[in-house]
């Protein structure tokens, strides 16, 4: 597996040096960007020392995580109510149906419109496409529930409280789990567009503005960055539903 | 012949009412938003005939149209390779986990410093998105393939080939069916953005420009535009995965 | 306690929207005594989950009436609510996959604030040790059990409620010869120690003779009961007894009827597709 990494690193590092095409030749090299990105005192102003770093990360995050919190908050519930009242979902199915065809980031000029401040803005964005992936899949896991376990705790005398928090909740959190994680992906994947597009400060705007400035190892730095915070995030969404559903685990007999 | 889903219609209509209200009584940050007649009006009068407009249509389908084949024709055989060949897969597969979580988007000045020309900087940004998905659906559904199922053929003498041909093939359709349709709205997804970064054309940029020039109505056709040409695609994909997989009806 | 339950020409016809009706159920009519133990057999179709459901209160009739112990429980236009009074034991198994053994067992009498935790728990302990020392996989998921415990399990879980009707879909369709066997057994001393009517739902005939007081046997669709089998095996039924004359006897009887009915099916499926 090292093996990999370093043979593409390797590659790269070829490719960029050693390649007489024009193209190799205005990439930022894997040696520049590793010394950049662990110096402390980078040529640019970006690397693992220097404060302007972090702040970047910290306003992408703080955005990725409001929209993502937003969207979970939002989305849960509608998914389940999509999920188990037939006429619930034939209510929010159309109206759902119609506004998702459009690309998530063909709302940023709008909601810049009507958010009158770009901050705003991309969140909101970041929160509709986690939105959408997360009441979806929510949905589904809910539809998704065998109608014995339903019918089972009816005649347990469950009522219908009960049978959220002991049916349909733990019945179709692999399914939520599944679309949290989506979520989570698209939400950054949304993220970094909208600050390309129209932010200050963040990993996306970052991108452009190294971009810009013909600041190119930084660039790079940001993108591998990204692509750091967005495993990591996933792996945490993951590791919180192994926990709260320990019960699959021990039926596949292995972790999966 | 189904019912009509009036639930849906009045769920939609009210969508629509709220809409008007809002623009109509100027609410906060509604100033420049025209209410759904305006916007129609001005589809009908000035977009409907101008050769623009549909010129911005062909310029992003085209793209994404590249693209998005590109990815399945390089994706699909890359999956496989990785999902059959265990050396292959152990040095390439790392590779592959560690750029996926890195967004399109954020390829794009990579992609315009590479490649010579804008178009083809933003074909490749198209094409990443839809590439890594197919890329993965394929593995996993070969990973996927039973034991069993590939003992049974081998005990029963099929070459390698034919094994690939009958078992591992079909097995894999339905994976790159859910790929093919995650990918395209990827695909859309990406070129509408890259277009409103860098390009002076198609409908992203069209939209884009509507905003800079505080057009609300512009902004609004912008995307409904993109909302169907998305929608048109997904229909193309979906059909294309009905003639792959005739047994599911 | 135990109650006695009365089917009096329930219908029951399905009517989807644009859809063609079906007619499930007609005509259908049995008399249950408290404590007896019913076998209800017919082909696949035939109706027989929808009677089930029909006592259950998971869906309605479109004619007749049911009772329960003399009053009403389902009519058209009634649908009884289910309750802890008839609880079902279902053919896939429902115990909650998330839940463990114990917390599966004392659901009920705990939703229901029937017993309160500390006598729940030794409730089932008591039963889960009954039904064969189960109350050591009381920490365990429902998953790391064998389908012959978990389907012990359930059983536990719908006795915990004292109900006046245990209803079981098809229970041990998908077990394997042994294990079905000594869940007859199970089945068959749980009857005799805690004297519950079962309405038993199967397709296997020898396992309904075997196990029941009485057998029912309905027609392919549109269900409705085809005839009424006395068992006069005496009890407690031994696996011997299947090699007796008097079984062989009520065997050749009912498996004419059930024969016949298999064929209908059998033969409109092929037509239904033509």
């Amino acid at each position: 597996m090292l093996a990999g990494t370093v043979g593409a690193a390797a590659l790269w590092y070829a490719c960029v040096a050693w390649v007489p095409l024009e193209a190799f030749r205005r990439l930022p090299d894997p040696v520049a960007v590793v010394t950049e990105w662990l110096s402390p005192r980078p040529t640019y102003g970006i690397s693992i020392f220097t404060e302007a770093y972090y702040k970047h990360i910290l306003y992408s995050t703080w955005r990725a995580s409001a929209a993502f919190v937003a969207a979970t908050l939002l989305g849960v519930p509608l998914g389940v109510c999509i999920g188990w009242s037939r006429s619930f979902s034939a209510y929010a199915s159309a109206l759902l149906g119609l506004l998702r065809p459009v690309p998530p980031l063909a709302w940023v000029p709008l909601a810049i419109l009507i958010f009158a401040g770009s901050e705003a803005a991309v969140i909101f964005v970041t929160f509709l496409v986690a939105f959408f992936a997360t009441t979806l899949n929510t949905a589904v896991g809910v539809k998704s529930i065998d109608p014995d376990f339903f019918r089972a705790a009816a005649c347990l005398g469950a009522s219908r409280r009960d049978i959220l928090f002991d049916v349909v909740l733990p019945g179709a959190l692999p399914n939520i789990f599944t679309g949290l994680q989506i979520a989570m992906g698209a939400a950054w994947f949304s993220l970094v567009a909208g600050e390309m597009i129209a932010a200050q400060y963040g990993l996306g705007f970052l991108i452009m503005e190294s971009y810009n400035l013909i600041q190119f190892p930084t660039i790079v730095i940001a993108m591998a960055t990204l692509g750091l915070l967005g495993y990591l995030s996933s792996a945490l969404i993951r590791a919180l539903g192994n926990r709260l559903m320990r019960w699959r685990e021990q039926s596949i007999g292995l972790a999966a | 012949m189904k019912r009509l889903n009036w639930r849906g219609a009045v769920s939609i209509a009210a969508f629509i009412l709220l809409w008007t209200l809002l623009a109509r009584l100027k609410a906060p940050g509604f100033a420049e938003i025209p209410d759904p007649a305006a916007v129609g009006r001005a589809f009908w009068e000035k977009y409907l005939p101008s050769a623009a407009y549909w010129r911005s249509w062909l310029v992003s389908f085209e793209r994404v149209g590249y693209g998005f084949i590109l990815s399945q024709l390089l994706g699909i055989p890359l999956g496989l390779a990785l999902g059959t060949r265990r050396t292959f897969h152990d040095l390439v597969f790392p590779v592959v986990e560690l750029l996926r979580p890195i967004p399109p988007l954020a390829w794009v000045p990579l992609s315009i410093l590479f490649w010579p020309t804008a178009e083809l900087s933003i074909v490749f940004i198209t094409f990443i998105g839809p590439f890594f998905i197919i890329v993965i659906n394929v593995h996993d559904a070969v990973r996927g393939i039973r034991k069993e199922h590939l003992w049974l053929a081998r005990s029963l003498g099929a070459s390698p080939a034919r094994i690939f041909r009958r078992i591992i093939l079909p097995s894999v359709v339905p994976a790159i069916a859910v790929g093919m349709t995650l990918g395209i709205a990827v695909a859309w997804n990406v070129v509408i953005a890259a277009e409103m970064i860098a390009s002076d054309a198609g409908l992203g940029r069209l939209t884009w420009e509507g905003y800079v020039s505080h057009t609300g109505t512009t902004v609004i056709i912008g995307m409904i535009s993109i909302g169907f040409a998305g929608y048109l695609s997904t229909l193309i994909v979906t059909y294309a995965e009905k003639r792959m997989m005739p047994w599911q009806r | 306690m135990s109650a006695a339950l009365s089917i009096r020409g329930v219908s029951k016809t399905y009517d989807p929207q644009g859809g063609a009706s079906v007619e499930a159920l007609r005509d259908c009519s049995f008399e249950v005594r408290a404590e007896e133990f019913v076998a209800i057999v017919g082909p696949s179709g035939c109706g027989k989950s929808t009677l089930l459901n029909a006592i259950a209160g998971f869906d309605t009739i479109t004619g007749g009436e049911i009772r329960l112990d003399g009053a009403l429980l389902a009519r058209p236009g009634l649908a009884p609510r289910p309750g802890p009074d008839r609880v079902v034991v279902f053919q896939h198994g429902a115990l909650f996959p998330w839940k463990t053994v114990l917390e599966n067992v004392t659901y009920g009498p705990l939703r229901q604030k029937a017993l309160s935790r500390e006598a729940a728990q030794a409730k089932a302990l008591e039963l889960l040790r009954a039904s064969g020392g189960l109350d050591g996989a009381a920490a365990t998921y429902p998953a790391q059990l064998s389908s012959g415990m978990q389907r012990r399990v359930e059983i536990v879980r719908a006795l915990m409620n004292d109900p006046r009707v245990l209803l079981l879909d098809e229970p041990f369709r998908a077990m394997d010869g042994f294990s079905k066997a000594t869940m007859h057994q199970h089945l068959l001393e749980l009857h005799r120690r805690y004297r519950k009517t079962i309405v038993f739902i199967t397709h296997d005939l020898d396992e309904a003779i075997y196990l029941a007081d009485t057998v029912v046997v309905m027609t392919t669709r549109p269900g409705t009961v085809k005839e009424i089998i006395r068992v006069g095996l005496e009890r407690p039924r031994v696996p011997q007894m299947l090699y007796s004359r008097a079984y062989a006897e009520l065997k050749r009887g009912a498996a004419q009827s059930v024969h016949e009915e298999a064929r209908r099916a059998f033969e409109r499926g092929e037509r239904e597709q033509a």
